[in-house]
């Protein structure tokens, strides 16, 4: 049995559906993140769980049991808020200590396990400040502390990161990972960012417009994204429009308009015909100077339009011959060379026939 | 921004104050050095040797002023504690409601003030008159709850507003009912919207003569009354003023202990406030 369970789950506001016939299960343990763009239900789901918001329809089972019509107060689950909403007239300790106190602990037993919690996030020696003295990745880590300590079934975590500067994020994130497998609490995290879901998750269910559009591991969810929405969502990614013309065991033959004959490879049975996407990742497109003597395929001929160096990575816009314009990541992984070609360089792109994927319309 | 500018703005404010408010404080502080002139008023002056604490010196020897003080700070408390459970859950009330509903309600708070203050205290003596309650000690405390209630909405109404909801979501979803919400969180959250509140019904409340004077009996009479009539009646001012020195200093020294208090006690809150 799942721990949490949330069955054909719909809220409407007024006339909007922001949450349509959603079903998911969440085991025990599990990095869950809900990743979407605003607006897409990701939050108001979340708010169905801990209790702020009633669905109109469906229900959601913890352990198999209905929450519906328990208060928020009454639910074994925890929320770290976006704006952590620590109380600003309590100490950190007096902050973690109120999910404890709510729940009637002894005195001493609330002193040894703020004393804990204070430990696993690294702030025993800021016991004593109050929220307004404390950095955001300080409040962050009191948020956190405060929604764990009291051993919650389940942590609802909304977009907790964002408030946070860009390095600040990345070494939370890092924290997070290891404060999650430490505790062995579920966390259903809730983030538009598909880096932090992609860095941080378990599994990631894609949501659009109050639907789940795919529900999967997050290599999975990058490499063999269910539609054309999640393909573009997560990640960058090169679309271009196709038409099968062969389709034999692996080996499948697109042909797009603009580009020609693309050789790609597809272990579903597809039929001769049908149109979709290539969706191609940049990273798996090669940029060289000449044409490579290599058995690549799929090789096209093109002009640096633009490139953004990145110090790890460079990033090529290569414009191809008839205007059509694809991207590609190349590392400088060459010693002593910051980068291969400059705007205008006539160049070859190419990629392997198993590198990119078909989506169907 | 260019010292001069910031002298240009201090420099008005400051004078006003210097001339309306600091030199007049002192000259009371002065008056009630003096003696008595002749026709009452104040003697003319004779030099800094003819000061004298005369008039101190009468008030310590007369039980009925310190008795007087001491009736006026416990109406002034009783006044302050009673605006404070009539305007909290009104102020929450306003604070809760939909956004533009808010100034409509606020508006009517302030309303009373559209009309004279007098007329109000005469609609208080027709109102509690054919009741038989009026010159009694309910009358006073009824009409100075009635006159600063709005001065205890206003900034209770303004600390709640601010309130961040999502505090109360965060103490719901660990744990806390409807009434721990409130007394963990809502109230100590609106202590200094309370303070600010006391300090606007207090001390107005203890300097004020009217209200007595027109809906309380011979016994209601607060330290108020007793300053204006030693200046206007008795024509005493060197006693009008010591009483105003003694009142000032009271209301200073518990506006100290209050701001200490509050250092106190209410860290944190401050960023709320």
């Amino acid at each position: 049995m799942p721990l949490l369970e949330l069955r054909n789950l719909t809220r409407r506001f007024g006339s909007l559906e922001a949450v349509k016939d959603v079903s998911l299960a969440i085991e025990a343990g599990e990095f869950f993140t809900l990743l979407g763009p605003s607006g897409c239900g990701k939050t108001t789901i979340l708010r169905m769980i801990a209790g702020f918001d009633a669905p109109d329809g469906g229900d959601i089972l913890l352990d198999g049991v209905s929450l519906a019509g328990v208060p928020p107060e009454k639910r074994p689950l925890h929320t770290v808020f976006q704006s952590y909403a620590l109380f600003p007239h309590m100490s950190v300790a007096g902050n973690i200590a109120f999910p404890l106190e709510m729940s009637g602990k002894s005195a001493p037993e609330i002193r040894r396990r703020v004393g804990e919690a204070l430990e696993l996030v690294h702030l025993t020696d800021k016991a004593d400040r109050f929220p307004h003295e404390l950095s955001g990745g300080q409040k962050q880590r009191v948020a956190l502390a405060r929604g764990l300590v009291n051993k919650p079934r389940l942590l609802l975590l909304d977009e907790p990161l964002g408030a946070l500067d860009a390095k600040l994020r990345v070494e939370m994130q890092s924290e997070l990972i290891a404060l999650q497998r430490e505790v062995g609490i579920g966390f259903v995290f809730v983030t538009h960012s598909q880096q932090e879901a992609l860095a941080l998750s378990h599994r990631i269910a894609v949501m659009r417009d109050g639907r789940v559009e795919q529900c999967d591991e997050p290599d999975k969810l990058y490499t063999q994204p269910a539609n054309r929405f999640v393909a573009d969502f997560v990640g960058r990614i090169n679309l271009i429009e196709v038409t099968v013309t062969s389709s034999s065991k692996v080996l499948l033959g697109l042909q797009s308009p603009r580009l020609g004959d693309i050789a790609a490879t597809d272990l579903r049975p597809i039929a001769v015909g049908e149109r979709g996407v290539f969706a191609l990742r940049p990273e798996l497109v090669r940029v060289h100077g000449h044409k490579e003597s290599a058995d690549l395929k799929n090789r096209f001929q093109g002009r640096v339009r633009a490139l953004l160096y990145l110090g790890d990575v460079t990033h090529y816009t290569v414009e191809l011959a008839d205007g059509m314009v694809l991207e590609a990541l190349m590392p400088n992984a060459a010693p002593g060379r910051a980068k291969f070609h400059e705007v205008g360089d006539a160049v070859w792109v190419c990629w392997r026939h198993d590198a990119g994927v078909f989506l169907r319309d | 921004m260019g010292s001069q500018v910031k002298w240009a703005v201090i420099l008005p404010p400051s004078l006003f104050l210097v001339a309306f408010f600091l030199l007049p404080s002192l000259i009371v502080v002065l008056a009630s050095l003096r003696e008595t002139g002749e026709f009452g008023g104040l003697a003319p002056f004779a030099g800094a040797a003819s000061l004298t604490i005369e008039a101190y010196r009468f008030l310590g020897g007369d039980l009925i002023y310190a008795e007087i003080l001491l009736r006026s700070f416990l109406v002034a408390a009783l006044t302050t504690v009673l605006c404070i459970l009539l305007a909290y859950p009104l102020a929450w009330l306003i604070a809760r409601s939909p956004k533009q509903r808010r100034d409509l309600l606020v508006l009517l708070v302030i309303l009373p003030f559209a009309s004279n203050f007098l007329v109000r205290i005469y609609a208080w003596i027709m109102i509690l008159g054919p009741a038989g309650l009026l010159y009694t000690p309910f009358a006073v405390i009824a009409g100075l709850v009635y006159v600063h209630l709005p001065f205890m909405i206003l900034p209770l109404y303004t600390n709640l507003e601010k309130h961040d909801p999502a505090l109360l979501e965060a103490a719901q979803d660990l744990g806390a009912n409807a009434w721990t919400r409130f007394w963990r969180v809502t109230f100590p959250l609106s202590l200094p919207g309370i303070f600010s509140g006391a300090a606007l019904v207090f001390i107005p409340v203890l300097g004020m003569f009217a209200v007595p004077e027109l809906l309380g009996g011979t016994g209601d009479i607060l330290i108020g009354n007793l300053i204006k009539e030693q200046f206007l009646d008795n024509r005493d001012w060197p006693l009008g003023s010591a009483l105003s020195i003694v009142l000032t200093v009271c209301v200073l020294f518990l506006a100290a202990l209050a701001a200490w208090a509050a250092k106190r006690g209410l860290h944190g809150t401050e960023a709320i406030s």
